[in-house]
């Protein structure tokens, strides 16, 4: 066994083992938007297209080059904008009639106050 | 090491750390929103590291850039547009299709490798290769199609209901068999191309008998574990080409998403090897659903509902997955704001698992802007419910059925809303078919409890016209 690939499997089981830790006690709320995010992380994968495309150097090779470069573009891309749209959600969560949520129509946020007013 | 991998090497790092922390800030709402962006910024700096690795190895031949770029622009452009039309109530089915496409391509990566060393003459396939490939071509191709079946039973392509097939069990286990089998026979140093596509082949079909027998209300969890699936696809798929930046990702994604998956599970009071073998909402479920709903219910009209609100002083609604299907969230929000502006005091009520997994509700009601502070988790709704005039019930089911108080039955033990606790409770329901547990709702047959059978869309927007020419407004 090379030197590289004890270090890629040691590498590997750290990574393993950060991954556990990472996510501890996550409020529900945030399972929907956590998932997301995770499954934009493996959009990694886009990195190993462009090395396959780098190594590709006949038809068949081109072939995988572009059919994984579209699934792993897809996956890398889509994964961030979607997360993100989610999290934007969560923008105005903190005291809404503290401050004015930037870029919310002035009605919202008189709304959010007399809401609050009404607590 | 030469300068290049060098930098390259912990650029990967450096990437890994945005990764780790991006996702560690997502634990808590106060810093979910900074997480983002610190994992994104970390893939961009991944991705242009490896854009400068290849222009300066210079392996690349012109059509390759062409294909790769091309195949970026696609896949980017698609990914995209779809992230920003998809509809907040259909986002789990596109989180499953880019979870799909991941699982897809690290399959894909694994492939073009195999092809091109057992290819060449001048070469030689190492056993690492081999082994990684070919559990790249079985973890892969089982990710993109289990999480293509999940995504089309969300959208309602492929029923949500369990289908099992006679046979079906004797035909993963045959799957499995063939694609262990060529597994071994590759791993015993036989670099064999027809061996490889035989359990690509195996596998995927292996994705589909896997998924089809579990039934809709049960696919969070599934995607949730294929996407923890794709991580570890992605990192054997780093093992093949020998990428460091690969290997940390998906393995810290495998990790983090089966944990992700337990929590999801527990949250939905189910176990993950229950579902993936089948167990209540399955086959039981259409016995008990064969059974006729017994009580006398009581029938409720638009105007009896809106007088009961518009005279109470506090109200809690209860959305549930009728909500979310219906996408009804707007309308819930115009009946909270016409209540308040009423001086009546209105609240949220979200269980765990309310919407179509756990958490979609409060991005559904945070769309239709209604203001985190008016959203109730359970732990803090259920002791609103003795002091509330009116519950009112949105597509909501299992989650408010008493019966789960009560040991013997498939819901027992179930952390439930207390709606029964409220004076009096209105639910707003298409008809009187059962929730995913298949049996009876308790609640519907209380004399508490009017039943207002209507769509949850059309039947909230009568129900605020109904306020609003009571009110005046």
């Amino acid at each position: 066994m090379s030197a590289g690939l004890v270090s890629d499997i040691s590498i590997f089981v750290l990574a393993i083992l950060v991954g556990f830790e990472v996510i501890s006690k996550v409020p529900s709320t945030l399972h929907t938007p956590l998932m997301s995010a995770s499954n934009a992380i493996h959009g990694v994968v886009v990195v190993g297209a462009m090395i396959t495309a780098s190594a590709a150097h006949d038809t068949t090779g081109y072939v995988l080059t572009f059919v994984a470069a579209v699934f792993a573009a897809m996956n890398v891309v889509g994964g961030y904008a979607v997360t993100d749209r989610m999290l934007q959600m969560f923008k105005k969560r903190p005291a809404p009639a503290a401050r004015t949520p930037e870029g919310a129509p002035s009605s919202d946020s008189e709304q959010a106050g007399a809401r609050s007013v009404a607590r | 090491m030469s300068t290049i991998n060098t930098v390259v090497a912990f650029i990967y790092l450096v990437a890994a750390i945005g990764f780790v922390v991006g996702l560690h800030l997502m634990n808590s709402p106060a810093t979910a929103r900074k997480g983002s962006p610190i994992s994104m910024w970390a893939m961009v700096a991944a991705v242009g590291v490896t854009l400068a690795k290849i222009a300066y190895d210079q392996t690349i031949t012109g059509i390759g850039w062409a294909m790769l770029a091309a195949g970026v622009a696609v896949g980017g452009f698609a990914g995209l547009r779809m992230a920003r039309r998809v509809k907040m109530t259909a986002i789990p089915q596109l989180v499953s299709l880019f979870n799909a496409v991941g699982g897809g391509a690290a399959a894909l990566i694994a492939i073009a490798d195999f092809v091109r060393l057992t290819g060449s003459s001048t070469s030689s396939i190492s056993t690492t290769a081999i082994v990684a490939s070919a559990i790249d071509v079985i973890i892969g191709p089982v990710t993109f199609t289990g999480s293509l079946i999940a995504a089309g039973k969300l959208q309602g392509w492929i029923t949500g209901e369990p289908v099992i097939l006679p046979g079906t069990r004797l035909i993963t286990g045959a799957l499995a068999i063939v694609g262990l089998g060529g597994a071994s026979y590759l791993f015993a140093g036989n670099a064999s191309m027809p061996v490889l596509m035989t359990i690509c082949g195996a596998a995927l079909v292996f994705g589909v008998t896997m998924v089809m027998p579990i039934g809709g209300a049960d696919m969070p969890v599934v995607i949730a574990l294929l996407n923890s699936f794709t991580g570890i696809a992605v990192a054997i798929a780093g093992f093949v080409i020998n990428n460091a930046g690969l290997i940390i990702a998906g393995a810290f994604v495998g990790a983090s998403g089966g944990i992700l998956t337990e929590l999801m599970a527990i949250a939905m009071n189910r176990s993950i090897l229950n579902i993936l073998i089948g167990g209540f909402g399955t086959g039981d479920a259409k016995v008990a659903a064969a059974v006729a709903a017994g009580g006398d219910i009581r029938r409720l009209g638009a105007e009896d509902a809106a007088i009961q609100m518009a005279y109470a002083s506090k109200v809690i609604i209860v959305p549930g997955y009728g909500l979310a299907a219906a996408q009804a969230q707007h309308e819930a929000r115009q009946l909270a704001d016409v209540l308040e502006a009423n001086g009546v005091e209105v609240l949220f009520a979200i269980h765990p698992v309310a919407g179509r997994m756990p958490g979609h509700m409060n991005v559904l009601l945070a769309e239709a802007n209604v203001p985190y502070t008016a959203l109730k988790e359970m732990d803090e709704a259920n002791p609103e419910f003795p002091t509330a005039d009116v519950a009112l019930v949105v597509g909501a089911n299992d989650v408010t059925n008493p019966a789960a108080r009560r040991p013997g039955n498939p819901i027992s033990g179930m952390p439930i809303l207390d709606v029964d606790k409220a004076k009096s409770i209105i639910v707003i329901k298409r008809s009187m078919g059962h929730g995913y547990a298949g049996i009876d709702n308790e609640l519907y047959t209380d004399p508490k409890t009017g039943m207002f059978f209507a769509d949850a869309k059309q039947g909230l927007a009568e129900i605020v016209a109904g306020v609003k020419s009571l009110v005046g407004a």
